[in-house]
């Protein structure tokens, strides 16, 4: 036997936690996971899940219009939002009860409630049950970012946790932050036929994004007359019964505008306070948990992953990082840390947002010599077809090797288009490969191909 | 049907090698067994036996040509089959591979302006699953470094190479022959075959790896040579060599020394069960070690025997991989060649090889006289991972005694 109850104790259930867990059991150890809340995290619960769910709900809504494009009398006086609602937590609370199985199924114990780390291999969960195990791993996740003026209150100031559990659709909303989650909930709402305010504090929305894709989706937005205030500092001057006048200060005369709710989103603060960090001398940098190869902590056998960690807040980066952290416990892994140039991420507005890698922009600054090709939807047949033509593929390579340094996506299923590049450059093929390969007619993947040729010099529809 | 005669591992390493020689002519028939052509492989020729009863029909790699493993080197049939089906694939295979040489760089790389071909990494495509595998980024920065993906070890999934890989890749550490001493003439560029390029990588790798050092002594010949004077008198027509003495007084010597007789594992030593000496034997271009194998069981006369049969497949590229690979120890003896004492490069997996100088009749003081005296030098290189100084001082003390006195390794 052991000296430990486990071999690995994991902190928190979220994306990052329950898939450490179930790769630490696949590799042989004995694992529990503490979690205090549904299993599932953030991301099945409060985030990804619920919100791609309204998404879904929100874009078929918008089919009404076409619909009397067609001559079809529609009647939306039924809308029910609360149903909109319901729906959204029953995807969730499915797929938490698939976390509970998962852990179960591969023989993980789930322990209930409150972790704190009291010793270098010791747990405490709720005050006073103890539980010990040779390694630990910290994936205790994010929470919203509260900024001063703005606090919230989830009834007329809501993080996204609120606007995900609003059963009714306010009139007007004031969306503070044009990050994803910002202009998620900005389709969301807009769909739905709320007034939407979309407000930035840098100088465009999704400022991290390839700005040529942000341009398309702010265009699509501005044609749903989404209000779009970029630069912009936003405060909120005076609180009224039926909301709240929002001061929005540029370089001129502040404006204001009046709405029912205000929604932030300007980041998450990790959740590393209250885990007993101070007293066994881990490090953090803002509240983040400092880790250096593997994930691994400044206490060696303490590892921390995901939303707490500094790395791009993404579920699917928190699984890859728990993988590469349980597989070094295991003395299995090579991969020291996730290559940041090969992290996808994904906007699922309409159009949608995809990319890895460098910008032009980032490409350019650093110092490599750049060869750029942007394909536009409208030169693939499917996307004319289905009269999805905002859009396109860009690539942007390295000009001597053509090696793939970045592609950013925007239009219909760029989250999922963004993949096929995403594997020619982890696997080091080339712009050559893929315009070589055949792509079936008509597709939108055909225009990854096209865009690839156009690196070679040969697109075809241009 | 015709069908395509793929070039085949003939040994173990072998990732390509170049036709030597055909046997058959294009049109003639063989036989099951028979040697269709001789291929040079990274250690000696082999024999291409046929597969099958058929008449070659077409040779696709001339003599002097080089094929990779699982690579087409000729078509064969019956008399009279259609081939140009098959030649026609093989043609639009090597238009179409990215990897063939240069094959279609133009329509590739329409603004390419280049003239001069970029050489290129290697010939990978095959149908077998020796190819080298890299990413396709990796070979096109090798092909501009003009790198040979061979040389390098890939660190991708499933070793495969990648561009960090090719980046990270030094020229090989092997010094190039060249002078800067303004002088006129043209130097000779001769490029380096299957042999000499194992040789230099095997001899570097041993080099660089295993820390040497070196013990050197001298031995007096008189008994040995007057034993073996005695026996070759005796038995004229089984005459030994002096190499085979030596060889049998060494075994007997290791086995008194097991720890000469290892190999380091870089987690653990290995000690050899049996010793099995491998002898440096010069060819026209290059060298290599054949060896006897458990010499310590075997009678001197026997080792003899092996060893003409070995020496004599050595000179003539006639040894099988089982041959010469897997000395636990070496002999090097330059001793014909008039050279007094030198020192030689271990010859992995052993852990020392021996130097043989050359018997030269020297005054030596024996009981404060001077005397004229059959003396031999004897250097032992030894890898310090595994044999430190005082051992290997021990084992070379047993060897003298033993070679100055043969009796005394009956005891
Ligand atoms: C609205 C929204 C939409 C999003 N959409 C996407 C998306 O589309 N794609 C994407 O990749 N990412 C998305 N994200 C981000 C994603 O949710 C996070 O990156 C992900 O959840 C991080 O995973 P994690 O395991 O690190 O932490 P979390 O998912 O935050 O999980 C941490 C878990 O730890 C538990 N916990 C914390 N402290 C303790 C303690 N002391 N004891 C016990 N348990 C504890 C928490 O209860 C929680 O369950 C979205 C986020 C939001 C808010």
């Amino acid at each position: 036997m052991s000296e430990f109850n486990y071999d690995l104790i994991v902190i928190g259930a979220g994306p990052g936690g329950y898939v450490s867990a179930i790769r630490a059991s696949q590799l042989g150890m004995n694992v529990a996971v503490i979690e205090k809340d549904n299993p599932g995290g953030v991301c099945l619960n409060w985030g990804c899940i619920p919100s791609k769910s309204l998404i879904s709900q929100a874009q078929k809504f918008t089919y009404l219009k076409d619909l009397e494009n067609m001559g079809i009398k529609t009647d939306a006086s039924g809308f029910n939002y609360e149903s909109v609602y319901k729906k959204s937590r029953l995807a969730a609370a499915k797929l938490s009860k698939g976390v509970e199985f998962l852990l179960k199924k591969n023989k993980i114990e789930l322990i209930k409630g409150a972790a704190k780390i009291s010793g270098n291999n010791t747990i405490t969960v709720d005050g006073d049950k103890q539980y010990t195990a040779n390694k630990i791993l910290i994936a205790t996740g994010s929470r919203p970012r509260i900024i001063p003026g703005f606090e919230f209150d989830e009834a007329g100031v809501l993080s996204s946790t609120g606007a995900l559990n609003l059963k009714t659709l306010p009139k007007s909303v004031a969306i503070i932050g044009a990050g994803a989650i910002g202009v998620e909930f900005a389709y969301i709402f807009n769909s739905f036929g709320v007034k939407v305010h979309l407000v930035e504090m840098l100088d465009s929305i999704l400022p991290l994004e390839d700005k040529d894709a942000s341009d398309i989706l702010a265009k699509a937005f501005k044609k749903n007359s989404v209000k779009i205030y970029t630069s912009v500092k936003a405060s909120i001057s005076e609180k009224m019964s039926s909301g709240y006048k929002v001061k929005l200060e540029a370089d001129g005369e502040p404006e204001f505008i009046d709405v029912e709710k205000i929604l932030v989103a300007v980041g998450r603060t990790p959740n590393s306070d209250n885990l007993g960090l101070e007293n066994l001398g881990i490090k953090t940098d803002r509240g983040f948990i400092e880790t250096g190869d593997f994930y691994e902590t400044s206490v060696p056998g303490i590892y921390a992953i995901g939303d707490v960690i500094n790395t791009p807040l993404l579920a699917h980066v928190a699984s890859k990082e728990g993988e590469i952290a349980v597989e070094h416990m295991a003395g299995k892994g090579h991969e020291k840390r996730v290559d940041p140039t090969l992290i996808p991420g994904a906007v699922y507005t309409e159009p949608q947002i995809a990319g890895f890698g460098y910008t032009e922009m980032k490409a350019h600054e650093a110092g490599f010599p750049v060869k750029v090709f942007s394909f536009p939807f409208r030169g693939a047949g499917k996307a004319v077809a289905v009269e999805e033509s905002d859009g396109f593929v860009k690539l942007v390579c390295h000009e001597e090797t053509h090696e793939i340094l970045g592609a950013h996506i925007v239009g219909k299923e760029a989250t999922e288009l963004i993949h096929e590049i995403l594997l020619a450059r982890k696997s080091e093929l080339l712009p050559e490969d893929i315009a070589a390969m055949i792509h079936a007619h008509p597709t939108l993947s055909e225009a990854v191909m096209e865009a690839a040729r156009g690196i070679e010099e040969w697109a075809i529809h241009v | 049907m015709a069908e395509k005669l793929l070039m085949i591992a003939l040994s173990p390493t072998m990732e390509q090698g170049t036709i030597h020689k055909w046997h058959v002519k294009e049109g003639e028939s063989f036989s099951t067994g028979d040697i269709l052509c001789d291929v040079e492989t990274d250690k000696t020729t082999m024999e291409y036996e046929a597969p099958d009863d058929a008449v070659l029909l077409k040779i696709l790699i001339k003599e002097g040509g080089q094929a990779t493993v699982g690579q087409p080197i000729a078509v064969y049939g019956e008399m009279g089959d259609e081939i140009s089906d098959i030649l026609r694939e093989l043609k639009e295979k090597e238009d179409t591979d990215p990897n063939a040489e240069n094959a279609g760089a133009g329509e590739r790389d329409g603004k390419n302006k280049t003239a001069v071909p970029e050489p290129k990494p290697e010939s990978p495509e095959s149908s077998s699953g020796t190819r080298i595998t890299a990413s396709p980024l990796a070979r096109k920065i090798a092909g501009e470094k003009g790198i040979d993906l061979r040389r390098i070890k890939g660190s991708g999934p499933g070793g495969r190479i990648i561009k960090k890989d090719v980046e990270a890749f030094k020229p090989s550490a092997i010094p190039s022959i060249s002078s800067n001493i303004p002088i006129s003439g043209d130097d000779t560029k001769i490029p380096l075959s299957d042999k000499r390029t194992i040789i230099a990588k095997r001899l570097s790798e041993s080099k660089y790896s295993a820390p040497h050092f070196y013990l050197t002594l001298k031995a007096d010949m008189t008994r040995l040579i007057e034993s073996r004077l005695r026996f070759n008198e005796d038995h004229p027509e089984s005459k030994t060599s002096l190499n085979a003495w030596i060889m049998k007084l060494t075994a007997e010597a290791l086995k008194r020394h097991p720890e000469i007789n290892a190999t380091w594992n870089s987690d653990s030593i290995l000690k050899f069960f049996h010793v099995h000496i491998g002898l440096a034997v010069a060819q026209k271009d290059g060298l290599i070690t054949p060896l006897v194998k458990a010499v310590e069981m075997k009678k001197i006369s026997q080792i003899d025997e092996e060893l003409k049969v070995l020496i004599d497949k050595a000179k003539n590229n006639r040894l099988t991989p089982d041959e010469y690979t897997g000395a636990t120890f070496t002999i090097s003896n330059l001793g014909s060649w008039g050279i007094e004492e030198f020192t030689a490069i271990i010859n992995p997996p052993g852990s020392a090889i021996l130097a043989l100088g050359a018997i030269q009749k020297i005054p030596v003081v024996i009981h404060d006289q001077i005397v004229i005296r059959p003396m031999m030098a004897m250097t032992l290189s030894c890898d310090h991972r595994v044999i430190d100084g005082a051992a290997g001082a021990d084992f070379m003390k047993t060897l003298k005694s033993y070679l100055e006195d043969p009796a005394l390794a009956m005891i």
